[in-house]
């Protein structure tokens, strides 16, 4: 299990519940899918990804951008076990999307620089050890059930 | 992931922008480093503090954001233009070189702090790959 400090617990409740979801989601993926260019090689259907002006202003990323970030919103609610809340979303990870778990990492940095620019000298080092550390259990918790 | 002349433009572009704020920008990420990573602070033990901010870390995080600005003129040829700082950090400091990306991730993380509209989606392209390139350059007299 976790443990999650008092600090670590208010911080990662603060960050989400202050969050515009829609401006994070779109500008975390379209990040992405920017700065680490293979990661295109899941949304073959999104049309056009051909340079970083068409990735920021496509439709489906941005509608896309919002689902990730609200499958966030499971951890958030679940912190003493996301691991067992995130047991359906690693099967559906693996088996069905067939994701390689790197990218969770990718996605993760690509979050982390959009929540950094978002907070400024708020988002100082003790925020970003709470942030990090949460979002290493999440991508812990979604490679759980590969095999 | 070679750079192309594009990405060295962007680099050089961004780094003229940030290097009024150079400093804080190596005290920050060397501060958070420390902080997240604490593995990191294995190296330093012989710091008297290695709290964000303390003297020991704002004197070397000038040192490092230095070595980084170094890099940037010496983008043309990054392994010829580093190579004392190679031998610097495979002979002597013997640094793992997992360290580089973890240093180069809160450099981004900074930049995007302290510069989030200079910090588009290519600059973070551009100096991610750059900042790669760097870490190769530095490890290249490694073994």
């Amino acid at each position: 299990m976790v443990e999650w400090t008092e600090f670590e617990r208010t911080t990662i409740q603060d960050i989400f519940s202050k969050m515009n979801y829609d401006v994070v989601g779109q500008q975390s993926l379209a990040r992405c899918l920017i700065v680490y260019p293979w990661t295109q090689r899941y949304f073959g259907n999104f049309g056009n990804l051909y340079n970083a002006a068409a990735i920021m202003g496509n439709p489906m990323v941005a509608a896309h951008g919002r689902v990730v970030l609200h499958g966030l919103d499971k951890a958030v609610k679940n912190m003493d076990n996301i691991k067992a809340a995130y047991a359906e979303l690693s099967v559906l990870h693996s088996e069905k999307l067939h994701v390689d778990p790197d990218n969770f990492r990718l996605l993760g940095d690509c979050l982390t620089v959009v929540v950094a620019a978002q907070l400024g000298a708020a988002f100082t080092p003790e925020v970003q050890a709470a942030f990090q550390k949460f979002l290493a259990v999440v991508i812990s918790s979604l490679q759980r059930q590969y095999h | 992931m070679s750079l192309s002349a594009n990405d060295k433009a962007t680099v050089k572009a961004l780094w003229a922008k940030i290097s009024p704020k150079a400093e804080d920008v190596g005290n920050e990420a060397l501060s958070r480093m420390l902080y997240v990573y604490p593995q990191t602070k294995t190296y330093f033990s012989h710091w008297s503090d290695l709290t964000p901010g303390s003297a020991p870390v704002r004197k070397h995080g000038k040192k490092v954001i230095g070595g980084i600005g170094l890099a940037v003129e010496k983008i043309d040829d990054l392994f010829a233009g580093l190579l004392t700082l190679s031998e610097l950090h495979a002979f002597q400091l013997r640094v793992d070189p997992a360290n580089f990306r973890i240093l180069s991730h809160n450099i981004l993380v900074v930049l995007a702090m302290l510069f989030p509209d200079d910090f588009t989606p290519e600059a973070n392209l551009a100096m991610d790959k750059f900042l790669a390139r760097v870490a190769l350059a530095l490890s290249d007299k490694y073994r």
